[in-house]
């Protein structure tokens, strides 16, 4: 994941990369199998501990999807988690600090 | 001879005379260009080619190979291990392989040399599928990217260098094939386009300085990074020629032509395209 | 462990997000049931999918913006924007009306988090992307067109 974050007059604003090839279930692949569904199903952002987004994402969410958000009561340097959960179970989290 | 010329004139028009489904003149393609850019302006204000920098970024700072060994001594051309602007002077002469290399071929040198990985290996699936991830396409993303905002200057010092750019040119021009194309077929002359895919002109400075700036580059169409070398396997088939050879002498002749005809354009880091 | 019970528990127990697997193959349709946090991701037109969101009733409204290209050279990834004038919005929906999955996303937005959103969906075709905010508990949208369409060849 790569997460951006900064803040100007009083508006955090972030920016997240995240890795996953966000698979609809629908795509044939070199064989002419079909791919099995496997993408990101929710995706938390905390700052400071505190939710600040919680989103449900479908498959028609892009693959390495990209996600920016804006929220009030950050300062430069606080601290900003997001986390994300797949149809596999898999779960990363990242972190980054507000500039 | 003459049935091939003109078989190929053909094509060539249809090429040129070819609309947009639906369009019905120029303002149409007009509205239509300037959607298209606003799309690639969006797009353009979060590339996860970053997700491919930071991972190659790893990869150059991961010990790997019998050698055990990173990457951090290799020397693309400025020295053993530094990495910032070395793109923007490639391809150009090594000394110590004695070729006029890319960037691609001088990771498998360095892979080679330092790591100890046997070239077949490195070679055998050198571009990302959806399932397999290519070390090499991660690395091309970590090191062009070390090179942004910085002017392109191919050095065409050495006789070897000015070989290859001849070469380069030659190659470029050279009709073959079952269609009898060349790369000049589609990219020597302005204003052309394939249904809605503009088609820079590489043999002129704005041409070659767009299109060699807006690569290596995230294809949406793939949700993969793909490197120069993958553009002109690409280029390759799409002409019906038999696949090159990966890191080849024709391919950085190739490169290494398009490459100098960019100089000076300030190249802005791994492209986005769709 | 059951690969099934791990997905309910990583779901927190929506069974809603059940039907959804099923419908995607991922799951025998027996596993599947009603009414969920996921409901929306199942509902087949862009109706059931607002009234499964707590969404019903949205009306057009010039205080929802929706930023979105007039074209979009290759569908897989579409560029969008959404922000909102209205007060206290705590949800916004993204809907592609042509999709086979027509919610694309949902996101709960607590206190202090602006309603101003940015992602990048798939659209199978030439269709309208609606985005949906809640406001004090009514829902309002607005929603534009958006053309797909594929290059040509290099590029």
């Amino acid at each position: 994941m790569r997460i951006r974050a900064s803040v100007r007059d009083g508006v955090t604003e972030a920016k997240v990369l995240m890795q996953h090839p966000m698979e609809t279930g629908l795509r044939k692949d070199e064989s002419g199998a079909l791919v099995p569904a496997w993408f990101i199903t929710e995706v938390t952002a905390t700052h400071q501990e505190r939710v600040v987004l919680r989103a449900q994402f479908g498959t028609s969410i892009s693959a390495n999807p990209y996600l920016a958000f804006h929220f009030h009561g950050g300062k430069p340097g606080d601290r900003i988690v997001v986390s994300w959960v797949d149809t596999k179970g898999d779960r990363r989290s990242d972190e980054a600090t507000i500039a | 001879m003459r049935r091939a010329f003109l078989h190929a004139v053909g094509i060539v028009l249809a090429v040129i005379l070819a609309k947009p489904a639906g369009a019905g003149g120029d303002e149409d393609v007009q509205d239509t260009s300037a959607g298209i850019e606003r799309y690639r302006q969006m797009l353009g204000e979060a590339n996860p080619a970053e997700l491919d920098e930071a991972r190659g970024e790893q990869i150059w700072k991961t010990a790997a190979g019998p050698a055990q060994a990173t990457l951090e001594r290799c020397d693309l051309g400025l020295g053993p291990g530094v990495v910032k602007g070395a793109y923007a002077q490639l391809p150009r002469l090594f000394a110590d392989t004695a070729r006029v290399q890319d960037l691609e071929s001088r990771l498998i040198t360095c892979m080679m040399k330092l790591q100890g990985i046997a070239q077949a290996d490195i070679v055998a699936k050198p571009f990302s599928t959806s399932t397999v991830r290519s070390d090499i396409e991660a690395l091309v993303a970590y090191v062009t990217a070390q090179s942004r905002g910085m002017p392109m200057h191919v050095p065409l010092d050495e006789p070897q260098e000015r070989q290859a750019y001849s070469l380069g040119e030659r190659l470029f021009f050279y009709r073959a094939g079952p269609y009898d194309f060349s790369c000049a077929s589609c990219h020597s002359q302005d204003g052309r386009r394939i249904r809605l895919q503009e088609l820079p002109n590489l043999t002129t400075k704005a041409g070659a300085r767009h299109a060699y700036t807006t690569w290596p580059a995230y294809r949406v169409s793939q949700g993969l990074f793909r490197s120069f070398q993958w553009r002109l396997n690409d280029c390759f088939r799409q002409q019906r020629f038999p696949e090159p050879v990966y890191g080849s002498d024709a391919t950085i002749a190739l490169t290494l032509f398009i490459a100098a005809n960019a100089n000076g354009a300030i190249y802005n880091g791994p492209g986005i395209k769709r | 462990m059951d690969w099934k019970r791990r997905q309910v528990l990583y779901a927190g127990g929506g069974a809603g997000f059940l039907a959804e697997l099923a419908s995607l193959g991922l799951l025998r349709p027996a596993a599947a049931r009603e009414q969920t946090p996921r409901a929306g991701f199942v509902a087949k037109t862009v109706a059931d999918v607002l009234s499964a969101s707590g969404l019903a009733g949205a009306a057009d409204s010039a205080q929802v913006q929706l930023e979105a290209p007039e074209i979009a050279e290759n569908g897989a990834v579409v560029p969008l924007k959404i922000s909102s004038d209205l007060p206290r919005v705590d949800r916004i929906a993204i809907l592609v009306e042509k999709n086979p999955v027509i919610l694309s996303a949902l996101f709960d937005l607590p206190e202090g988090t602006d309603p101003s959103i940015a992602t990048r969906v798939k659209m199978a075709e030439t269709c309208r992307i609606i985005a949906v905010v809640r406001s004090d508990g009514k829902a309002y949208l607005a929603s534009k067109e958006v053309k797909v369409t594929v290059g040509g060849c290099g590029g």
